[in-house]
């Protein structure tokens, strides 16, 4: 006793998580705001600088993210019907989904730096000052966006193991249930990042 | 559970754990509540003695500190006393304790949480307290980090700046357990209008926290990423804007103020009922007020910026919103007076603690009004007005609030009544030294003695010398009010359960309350305050 457990209300754990994310839109918010700014300010070196941006990529990502969006709510339903065994391989890909993103995302990263591309560095500090802040927005923008696909990838991987020692069930499954929200917002963001550095050429 | 056993006090120990860990690991809201409380203090005293090292020096300039080190002192000053003392400050505290028992609820909607953000608390203090001592040294940016000189500086920041961002990463925690809370765990009949005044500000406070906290966060790891990756969004050398970082630090840091006022005006709004033995004047005025402010208050950054460069549309409204920003402020005064107005009025410490708030908080928000204003502010701006003004407001204010909330809740949470005379002696002391430190600011800076500068000419000698003997008094004052204090939580006679003739819950419980604060939840019938029965 003492313990949060008797003050279980799963009303209380969609405020909390809804509230959370409205922080995060807003820690989000910072970012593009300066996006927009620079933006506004830059609109041509914007312009030039994303056709370096890898299209092909960006949309297998873009892909990639939608769809372990589907798989988590699914596995979602899966709980409520009672089928955690299908919960379980439904989570397991969402995760496995999360990785390609990440491991896409390393790859576009590494395509740039050995082109010596990031901030700081001397390649980049010899292109236009709007070049350099579209680089830093995109190194920064979808390097805490990776952080929080991270992120979820460890709390899903939890959550599989909720899944599979009984502590998810149909009748108890909030945990679960937020974590897709977090996840779904994760996936809203990189909507909103996808056009504005891939599709602005 | 059996409940003869639960009802010893909350601080004897019967979890699992033993000794310090028993309080670390645990998840009361009460304990919580006395953890920060501790910490704060002893923040609070930190920050005082840097305090008084800096108006030593300004009274002999080169003797005592060098230039460096002088910009070190009071950077480290500003962001302890700002961001590990009077941000955190009551909600942390006083809501811990207060919040669940004052809605008659048992804890706060998420215990571990609550506990998790404690422990961010204790993180970040802690990196902010290791970048004194690595390499690079203290801060010396003042606490704003204003770039690009925060990214550029030797000095240790980015360890600086991750501990703030630690510590707003719990600040945001705890509003947002505290407003679920409120939402979630009100007592049977406890309706929002029967809410305690408490209640209604630190709701208007988790909100803001939630609001705000998130634009510093990210404004702080842009610090970070210019100094560790060389991303340079405030290096206009890179194409970056210094200005922008102004706008984003101020778009949290003048909402953060309401963060540390709000709960301020929460704990007089509480105070003066009791010692005026008279029901509250305007309740709903009082509420919506702390909602009026929390909205407004996030649209008047820019008045920290009008010499900063802007456009004359944007300044002129960033003025005309901050004056509007006044007006609930007036409003909370105005039925705090009418509530004394009248009242058969017991001076006991906590009310005398309360009304200097009143008069120390009036003065720091009309002195805000003349900066507030464009023409004033160009003369005034960057002077020592300004630290008399923010001083007035944040210790004039939220920390006399949080005396008298020490005083007024120092039974409940102790089980031990303090004694009166020293109490009251040593709040004459501070309050003598707090204007000649503070007001003589003030007339320095109308004269045009710039802020944080470590020497000046000889005219100003006189107000400097005024304002540090200020500050001895005021410190004398301070060490009488802990000491009563302090020897009274072990020496103190037993309290009783309603020493004050409180109306609120947290009077309807032994003192101090036991775990889970309530044998049964209680039922709420009547508006709060009603001194009628
Ligand atoms: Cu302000």
């Amino acid at each position: 006793m003492g313990d949060s457990e008797i003050h279980k209300d799963r009303m209380a754990a969609k405020y909390g998580i809804w509230f959370f994310l409205f922080t995060e839109i807003l820690f989000f918010g910072g970012m593009f705001l300066l996006y927009s700014i620079f933006r506004y300010r830059n609109a041509g070196a914007f312009h030039i600088a994303a056709a370096q941006e890898d299209l092909l990529l960006g949309s297998i990502n873009t892909a990639v993210l939608l769809t372990s969006s589907f798989f988590i709510a699914s596995a979602i339903s899966a709980v409520k019907r009672g089928n955690n065994r299908l919960a379980i391989l439904l989570q397991g890909l969402t995760v496995l989904l999360g990785a390609v993103f990440l491991v896409i995302k390393y790859f576009e990263w590494m395509e740039k730096i050995v082109r010596g591309i990031y901030p700081n560095s001397p390649v980049l500090l010899k292109l236009s000052s709007g070049e350099v802040l579209f680089f830093g927005l995109y190194y920064v923008m979808t390097g805490i966006h990776g952080l929080h696909v991270f992120i979820g990838i460890t709390v899903i991987s939890f959550m599989i193991y909720f899944t599979a020692t009984g502590n998810i069930t149909r009748k108890d499954y909030a945990k679960l249930e937020n974590t897709g929200l977090y996840w779904h917002f994760v996936d809203i963001v990189w909507i909103y990042l996808f056009p504005l550095f891939y599709l602005i050429t | 559970m059996e409940d003869n056993a639960s009802r010893e006090p909350y601080y004897v120990n019967r979890g699992k754990y033993r000794g310090i860990l028993s309080w670390l690991m645990s998840t009361d809201h009460k304990r919580i509540g006395i953890q920060y409380l501790i910490a704060l203090l002893t923040f609070f005293w930190i920050g005082v003695l840097l305090g008084l090292l800096i108006r030593l020096s300004l009274i002999m300039p080169g003797k005592i500190l060098s230039q460096g080190t002088y910009n070190q002192v009071f950077s480290v000053h500003g962001i302890i006393m700002i961001f590990l003392f009077i941000i955190p400050g009551i909600p942390v505290a006083f809501g811990n304790f207060f919040l669940p028992i004052m809605i008659g609820a048992r804890d706060v909607a998420f215990p571990r949480l609550n506990r998790f953000a404690w422990w961010l608390y204790l993180t970040g203090a802690a990196l902010v307290a290791l970048s004194l001592f690595v390499s690079g040294g203290a801060p010396d940016t003042g606490w704003t980090f204003y770039a690009p000189y925060s990214i550029r500086t030797q000095a240790n920041i980015t360890m600086a700046v991750s501990g703030v961002f630690v510590l707003g990463f719990s600040s945001i925690l705890t509003g947002l357990n505290f407003v679920t809370t409120i939402h979630r765990l009100r007592a049977p009949g406890m309706t929002w209008f029967r809410l305690p005044m408490f209640v209604w500000t630190v709701y208007a406070t988790g909100w803001v926290q939630m609001l705000a906290t998130p634009v510093l966060a990210i404004t702080l790891v842009f610090i970070i990423l210019g100094r560790v990756f060389g991303v340079g969004f405030f290096d206009p050398s890179k194409g970056g804007d210094p200005i922008l970082y102004e706008h984003l630090f101020w778009t949290y840091s003048h909402p953060a103020v309401y963060i540390m006022v709000l709960p301020a005006m929460g704990v007089i709004s509480e105070v003066i009922p009791v010692f005026a033995r008279k029901t509250i004047f305007g309740y709903k005025a009082v509420a919506f007020s702390a909602v009026g402010i929390a909205s407004v208050g996030y649209f008047v950054w820019g008045h920290h910026m009008f010499t900063s460069g802007m456009s004359d549309t944007a300044r002129i409204i960033f003025s005309f919103i901050t004056f509007l920003v006044a007006v609930p402020s007036g409003i909370k005064i105005f039925n705090w007076v009418a509530t004394l107005y009248k009242g058969s009025i017991v001076l006991d410490s906590p009310l005398i603690f309360a009304l200097s708030f009143i008069f120390l908080f009036s003065i720091g928000g009309l002195t805000g009004l003349i900066i507030g204003a464009l023409a004033p502010n160009l003369h005034l701006h960057g002077t020592y007005f300004i630290v008399g003004h923010f001083h007035y407001v944040m210790f004039g204010g939220a920390g006399f609030a949080i005396l008298a909330a020490l005083h007024y809740w120092f039974p409940k949470m102790t089980g031990k009544m303090y004694n009166e005379r020293p109490a009251k002696i040593g709040w004459l002391i501070l309050f003598v030294g707090f204007n000649l430190l503070y007001f003589s600011m003030f007339v320095l800076g109308y004269e045009g003695m710039p802020r944080r500068y470590f020497d000046y000419p000889p005219e100003y000698y006189t107000g400097h010398l005024i304002s540090t003997i200020g500050s001895w008094i005021l410190a004398t004052g301070l060490i009488i009010i802990f000491t009563n204090l302090i020897r009274s939580a072990f020496k103190g006679q037993e309290a009783p359960m309603n020493p004050w003739g409180g109306r609120g819950l947290e009077w309807t419980i032994p003192s101090p309350p036991p775990e889970e604060n309530f044998e049964e939840i209680p039922v709420i019938d009547k508006a709060p305050y009603r001194m009628d029965g």
